[in-house]
């Protein structure tokens, strides 16, 4: 999606009010970002927290700002950067952290950012995952406060239609229950679950924005007793099936039982791609296949 | 502004601090004193109006607000509230509320970045903005100090000054004893910053290393003070800390300023 986000910064944002900062990385993906902004590109070299408290700086001066680095150095090194310099200070700065959950695969744990999404939503920033390379902008058309976008890859299977962006989207029409899967997930998912008959599989909604009031009222009314499947490359602490079940309790919106897939960590204490990492959680398109059909 | 003026607009900010920590019954009264003399003559000289400020030692709020009072853009009324339950002033600044706070500071170690942003912006616009922000030397033992100031002299932002309080003392005993640094004028030399030092109980120092200005890099005034200056317990670690009773307060009060004092 990097290079989705990259073509469309250097389209639409290119004007003088507007920085790019990145903490030395965009090989191959931002090259011609640099050469469109000029000198309002910046990187700001191996220093997160410095890179943070400068994007302040430059957005209390009047500018628009865009912040960018692999998602942990992104939201964990300058955690107090962002609570202090940004949140406190009310900064609509747009956090890019590229490849959330374990999108870097085979890099290791310390690549991998499966707590962002509570992390900053627990800051009051705006949480969005885009699902496919369409999603980047309307995502960044609509930045009015601090904001985190988590990067992944567009899974979109060929055969899928591209859906028109919304924070939650409907992808396939089921009876036997509602599954909801944070961004890249709903591509992977369609693809495990769109040759079944409607009779079963679930409705398919990907979820793009965390946020308890952008849930629509169809989907609710889907819910009603049926089963909530909730799949996401993210911790269960804080993250979608947590924000879910908290509505749904607050709505005391009848409900049947939830079965949630969300990352575990390292569970065999091995390393390898996204794909590997997918597997051990059950997330990926197999395992999500299998966990609807035992239902049956 | 001639200096005796100012020499008598300060000694009424350093009586006003004194009775903010007297009322307050709040600590921090020695990283405030040691500091106030160079907040004070900033604000009241060496600023313009379009320049922005950013006190990083925020521990030093006290400090600010009276220099904000002074020139009346803090009520007395609303600087009595410091520390109170209800306030705008907060022992360390929440950013909000007050003019010329532009961050919630406190946490060390944020300054020199959010004064390096603003300070890029103002180059980038072609500003006349000169970005000042104030530090305390415990402070620059924060590696996102160096992470800002190698950025300030790639970016070549000489629309910046950083001040540091260099009073030898932080949190749990003396700068030396605690990294074997009582002076930090060689490492930021080293890394390319335009260095200057002054007394910061000598107002005409201060104005003068102020004036000091680099045209191709950050300017540093390294500013030797005493912590607690003109209290009972000047240059004590206890200054960090305790708040003044009656005695105290009243020694303070009658304490002469001594200049300079190295």
């Amino acid at each position: 999606m990097r290079r989705a986000l990259a073509k469309e910064i250097t389209a639409k944002w290119n004007h003088p009010d507007v920085f790019f900062l990145t903490g030395d990385l965009g090989f191959m993906a931002l090259e011609e970002v640099r050469s469109a902004l000029g000198t309002r590109f910046v990187n700001t070299g191996v220093a997160e927290q410095n890179m943070v408290g400068i994007a302040a700086g430059l957005a209390r001066g009047g500018h628009k700002v865009f912040v960018y680095s692999i998602a942990p150095f992104c939201y964990a090194r300058p955690f107090e950067q962002i609570r202090n310099d940004i949140c406190m200070a009310n900064l609509p700065i747009c956090l890019i952290g590229n490849g959330g959950g374990y999108a870097y695969g085979p890099m290791g744990p310390t690549h991998h950012a499966l707590e962002d999404c509570a992390a900053m939503s627990a800051l009051g920033v705006r949480v969005l995952v885009p699902a496919f390379d369409e999603d980047i902008a309307p995502m960044l058309s609509s930045l009015t406060t601090a904001t985190y976008l988590r990067l992944g890859y567009d899974e979109r299977p060929a055969k899928m239609a591209t859906p028109t962006y919304a924070p939650w989207r409907k992808l396939l029409t089921g009876s036997r229950g509602v599954l909801a899967a944070l961004g890249p997930l709903g591509g992977v998912a369609w693809g495990a679950l769109q040759d079944l008959p409607e009779e079963a599989r679930p409705s398919l909604w990907v979820v793009s924005e965390l946020g308890t009031q952008l849930i629509p009222t169809e989907f609710y009314e889907q819910l009603s007793d049926n089963s909530l499947y909730v799949i996401e490359e993210h911790v269960a602490a804080g993250g979608l099936g947590m924000h879910l079940a908290y509505a749904i309790s607050q709505n005391k919106h009848p409900c049947g039982p939830l079965r949630h897939r969300y990352a575990l960590g390292y569970p065999s204490g091995r390393y390898g791609s996204q794909s590997f990492h997918r597997a051990e959680c059950g997330l990926d398109a197999n395992s999500i296949r299998q966990m609807i059909l035992s239902e049956l | 502004m001639d200096i005796q003026v100012f020499e008598d607009i300060f000694e009424k900010a350093r009586m006003r601090l004194l009775q903010l920590h007297y009322d307050s019954q709040t600590g921090h009264l020695g990283g405030n004193l040691s500091c106030l003399q160079a907040l004070m003559a900033l604000h009241h000289i060496s600023m313009k109006q379009e320049d922005s400020f950013i006190l990083s030692k925020g521990h030093a709020a006290g400090a600010l607000y009276t220099t904000l009072w002074s020139l009346g853009k803090i009520s007395d009324q609303e600087l009595s509230t410091y520390g109170a339950e209800g306030t705008l002033l907060p022992i360390h600044p929440s950013g909000k509320g007050i003019p010329g706070l532009l961050f919630a500071t406190g946490s060390l170690g944020h300054g020199p970045s959010l004064a390096a942003g603003l300070a890029l912006s103002a180059k980038q616009r072609t500003q006349p903005r000169h970005v000042y922000c104030v530090c305390s030397d415990g402070e620059w033992q924060e590696g996102s100090c160096w992470e800002a100031l190698i950025f300030a002299v790639h970016q070549k932002l000489d629309n910046l000054t950083i001040i540091i309080d260099q009073n030898g003392l932080q949190g749990f005993g003396t700068t030396q004893d605690v990294i074997s640094c009582s002076d930090l004028s060689p490492r930021l030399i080293a890394f390319g910053a335009s260095v200057h030092q002054a007394s910061g109980h000598d107002s005409t120092s201060i104005i003068n290393a102020l004036g000091q200005r680099s045209t191709d890099r950050p300017n540093i005034v390294i500013l030797n003070t005493i912590k607690g200056k003109g209290t009972h317990y000047e240059g004590q670690l206890e200054s960090h800390y305790l708040p003044i009773n009656k005695e105290q307060y009243d020694i303070a009060k009658a304490s002469q300023r001594k200049r300079p004092v190295r």
